[in-house]
């Protein structure tokens, strides 16, 4: 078990910044996943944990071990950590217990010994009628088993992730998963997720750090990333928000204050030392707001568009107040209006995004 | 804290001195041998002087060999274009059955000896010629053999090197994506116009590598000048260089390092001139996607396949036949038939004249060596130019390039020049000796294992490596357990590329070998400047069938090839 303390990394490809100042530190034991669109950074930053690139600035330390700086570069080999790689990476030489056995006859390790570390680790994938198997005859999830058996079997202190299930079926993910929490739930190992899917992060990691142009958005838990969104990047990124002007017109109270948006007044969540301005910007998730009766909170639009979604309908409909902005919504089948119909909305939450240094940055 | 723990010094230890090592090597082999010949061409024997130069440059013999390279360089690469390209667009293009038999057949004549070609094609002419007298249709006794003329020089280069247009522009045409010639046809182009207006226009930078490669390798040529041209005293420059060695040994060694790097420049110039040719358009590809769905030829297929065959029967077949024939008969001038047939010249060739039993030997230990040795070098250098991205080595490749660009005579005057005197602090003298033989195809056959071997790593996920380093294996336990096993097809098809060369060839150890160290073209081409064709013939038999066999025996393991790797495997 290690920490994995990343201090301001900055990483350089010619002029272009690929990991700018990037600090996060990882706990002992904690599932962490890095969360981007592609060329956010997070393949960049996974390489250098793992130490296939050079850094050019800051430093990346596994437990008290300075594994990385400008002029420290412990070679991959010798870090002594696990990678489950988005392509598996088995060799297709070698049988399946070969594959898993290799990072033990590298470390000297011999049978019986060997074969009983082979054998543990493809019982626990539950993968132990295919030990003489060649990978190029196993389908995508047992050879994603595979890799993660190879990579347990000499008990690596930090494993990094890279979109392992990106390759997948979709129906397989869900299995892949769960397979994933409960193996981190009976190692305790630390763990790096890199992904692009936010439903996967979401379900396996403790905490998220979204990066975006090589830089760190926010680093929090699930929860409090998608209800407390710091900037308006990470606002739109996750859980598909939208981001209003808003005007505030109270102080905090219990952690809420009275906002003017769409011409409408409404009560929504914030920081507790937010101060009053009329340039705050409003997050509003589609489940924050819905269709009601014409009346004084109630903010009139038309309906540009529905499309089904099974069960549901998602609507997008411009407010009057704002012809720039769409809003989209959740409406339960049957749709109450069509295209082209006015409806009125109402706000019944919503985060004000906190304005900070990072916000301007990040724009 | 800058300092680093001794395993992970260990570890650069072990790549910086690998990557080293790769670096000493490639030079040794590449760039020592060329800059050897250009000192001699400077300064002749040490001293910088220009008597040799001035000698060289007065003497008529020079310059008649020079026009003689020139002209049949240029006319043996205008008949391969048209022949190459003709055929690699009939046979890419157009819905052509049996497309790989027919590859092989025309790739053939490439991989098999120029030497062992002038022979069948001199045993199919003339009016000694055994097939033709089958038939009763040979020339009158005394009457001369065409072949041996400027002509048949030609028409042979032509024949030989038509395999290496028609496998650039193939290449080419694979990659051209299929949009462009289907946006041509729907704006309601003909097939032939699009082929004029869209398909060759974008073929230029293939077609005008083939032409250049052609010209080279025909420049280069030894076996075909040697076989026809000396017999009627027309000398080429590889031939006139081999004369002087021959008759009046080292000490004209000055005069021959002029005269090759007269070829070598001549080479060069070529070479410079494709460069020129292909800068100052943009031929660039944009998409990429599948090939292109072939021109349906419709009632005309039969007759473009039956007249391809024809050809292919025409220049492959009919001369192996005649070399066939030949090596059958008792003695040279008399008919081919039941009576007559014996298999005594195989028998003498293959168990009892000595040095032909020994260049067996020779030829097959050295090639396999030379072949064994490249694929040792290149699995490392290629990990190393192709993931690693050395800078240093991948100026080093384009140096490998060279002594294969250059003509083979322009190398074998280098090693002489290089060994000629014992190696100094071990006091070793390899001139003379078989070694001087495998230095020579190491430095000119590297290239040819390397380029399989680089387009096997760009085919690999590298993640497979990385995979095994995150395991804890150090670079040299990687390329033993994951990274040679992974290159071995591509690996093993260099390798043979280097052994089926190696074993044909004859302008490196035409002027390399020594008694005891006789090659199999050596001895077949002395055979031959001896009167002995029912020998050379059956000599170059076995060697044919032989190469024909390895070239077959690659269908076992070519699904696992990188496409393009072998000349011969659609």
């Amino acid at each position: 078990m290690a920490r994995l303390t990343i201090d301001r990394a900055q990483k350089r490809f010619g002029s272009y910044l690929a990991l700018d100042d990037v600090s996060i530190a990882v706990e002992d034991g904690e599932f962490l996943a890095v969360l981007g669109p592609s060329g956010c950074g997070k393949t960049t930053l996974l390489r250098q944990i793992a130490g296939f690139d050079k850094l050019d600035g800051g430093q990346i330390r596994i437990g008290d071990r300075l594994v990385s700086s400008a002029e420290t570069h412990i070679p991959p080999e010798h870090r002594k950590l696990g990678i489950v790689f988005q392509s598996y990476a088995l060799w297709p030489h070698m049988t399946v217990a070969e594959n898993v056995a290799y990072g033990l006859t590298v470390a000297g390790v011999r049978d019986p010994e060997r074969a009983k570390r082979v054998a543990a680790a493809l019982d626990l994938v539950g993968l132990n009628g295919f030990a003489e198997r060649r990978p190029g005859l196993l389908s995508g999830g047992q050879r994603q088993r595979v890799a993660l058996a190879r990579c347990l079997v000499t008990e690596p202190s930090l494993v990094l992730l890279d979109e392992p299930l990106a390759n997948l079926d979709v129906h397989l993910r869900a299995s892949m998963e769960e397979e994933f929490a409960r193996f981190h739930e009976r190692t305790g190992t630390t763990m790096v997720y890199i992904t692009h899917d936010q439903a996967e992060a979401m379900a396996l990691a403790d905490r998220i750090a979204v990066m975006d142009r090589g830089r760190l958005l926010q680093l929090a838990t699930p929860s409090l990333l998608y209800r407390e969104p710091a900037n308006v990047t990470v606002a739109g990124f996750i859980g598909e928000g939208m981001v209003l002007p808003a005007t505030i017109l109270s102080s905090p109270q219990a952690g809420r204050c009275k906002v003017g948006v769409l011409g409408v007044e409404a009560i929504v969540r914030c920081r507790p030392d937010q101060t009053v301005n009329n340039q705050a910007r409003l997050c509003l998730r589609a489940r924050d707001i819905g269709i009601t009766a014409a009346g004084p909170g109630s903010v009139p639009a038309t309906v540009e568009r529905l499309s089904y979604q099974g069960g549901f309908f998602r609507m997008e409909a411009r407010p009057g107040a704002n012809q720039d902005m769409i809003l989209h919504l959740d409406a339960a089948e049957p749709s109450p209006a069509q295209a082209g119909e006015p409806i009125h909305i109402a706000i019944t939450d919503g985060w004000i995004i906190p304005e900070s240094v990072s916000l301007d940055k990040a724009a | 804290m800058s300092l680093a723990d001794p395993a992970t010094l260990r570890t650069r230890v072990e790549e910086t001195g690998l990557l080293w090592g790769l670096v000493g090597l490639v030079a040794l082999l590449s760039l020592l041998p060329i800059g050897r010949l250009i000192v001699e061409g400077l300064a002749p024997g040490g001293q910088l002087s220009a008597t040799a130069l001035g000698k060289v440059m007065a003497s008529p013999a020079t310059w008649t060999a020079t026009w003689n390279s020139l002209t049949t360089a240029i006319a043996g690469t205008i008949l391969a274009t048209l022949i190459g390209g003709t055929v690699a667009l009939l046979a890419t293009l157009t819905d052509i059955r049996a497309r790989n038999a027919f590859t092989f057949c025309f790739v053939l004549p490439l991989m098999i000896a120029p030497q062992v070609t002038a022979l069948a094609w001199l045993q199919l002419f003339g009016p000694s010629s055994t097939l033709l007298k089958l038939v009763g249709m040979a020339p009158p006794l005394g009457s001369r053999n065409p072949l041996y003329s400027r002509e048949g020089i030609i028409l042979l280069l032509g024949l030989q090197y038509a395999p290496l247009v028609f496998l650039t522009l193939r290449a080419g045409l694979r990659a051209l994506p299929k949009e462009l010639i289907e946006a041509g046809l729907a704006a309601g182009a003909h097939p032939l116009t699009v082929l004029r207006t869209v398909v060759l226009p974008l073929m230029t930078p293939p077609l005008v590598a083939g032409i250049a490669l052609c010209f080279v390798s025909s420049l280069g040529n030894f076996g075909i000048p040697a076989f026809l041209g000396i017999p009627g005293n027309f000398l080429v420059l590889p031939t006139l260089i081999y004369q002087r060695l021959a008759g009046l040994g080292p000490g004209v060694l000055s005069e021959v390092a002029i005269l090759s790097l007269l070829i070598g420049v001549i080479a060069m110039a070529g070479i410079l001139l494709q460069d020129l040719m292909l800068r100052r358009r943009d031929f660039r590809i944009t998409t990429t996607s599948s090939a292109a769905r072939p021109f349906e030829l419709g009632r005309w297929r039969r007759p473009v396949e039956i007249g391809l065959w024809v050809f292919a029967i025409l220049v492959l077949a009919m001369p192996f036949l005649g070399l066939l024939s030949t090596s059958l008969i008792p003695a040279f001038g008399v008919p081919l038939n039941a009576k007559t047939a014996t298999l005594a010249n195989y028998a003498y060739v293959l168990f009892e004249h000595a040095a032909s039993k020994r260049a067996f030997v020779n030829s097959f230990l050295m090639s396999a060596g030379a072949a064994t040795l490249i694929v040792l070098i290149c699995v490392p250098l290629g990990y190393f130019i192709v993931w690693k991205k050395s800078r240093a080595l991948r100026l080093l490749n384009l140096a490998a390039e060279l002594p294969y660009a250059m003509p083979g005579v322009v190398l074998a005057i280098a090693a002489i020049l290089l060994f000629l005197k014992p190696l100094p602090v071990l006091n070793v003298s390899l001139y003379n000796t078989v070694w001087i033989i495998v230095f020579a195809y190491l430095a000119r056959f590297l290239v040819l294992g390397l380029r399989p071997v680089i387009s096997g790593y760009l085919q690999i996920d590298r993640t497979l490596e990385e995979a095994a380093q995150i395991a804890g294996a150090s670079l040299p336990r990687r390329l033993v357990t994951i990274i040679f096993p992974l290159v071995a097809p591509a690996a093993v098809a260099g390798a043979l590329l280097v052994f089926l060369t190696a074993f044909n060839e004859l302008t490196v150890s035409a002027l390399l070998w020594s008694s005891g160290a006789e090659t199999l073209g050596v001895v077949v081409f002395s055979f031959e400047q001896g009167g002995d064709s029912t020998y050379a013939s059956a000599l170059a038999a076995v060697t044919v069938i032989v190469t024909i066999g390895l070239m077959a025996s690659t269908s076992l393991f070519a699904q696992k090839l990188p496409q393009g790797v072998l000349p011969w495997r659609d």
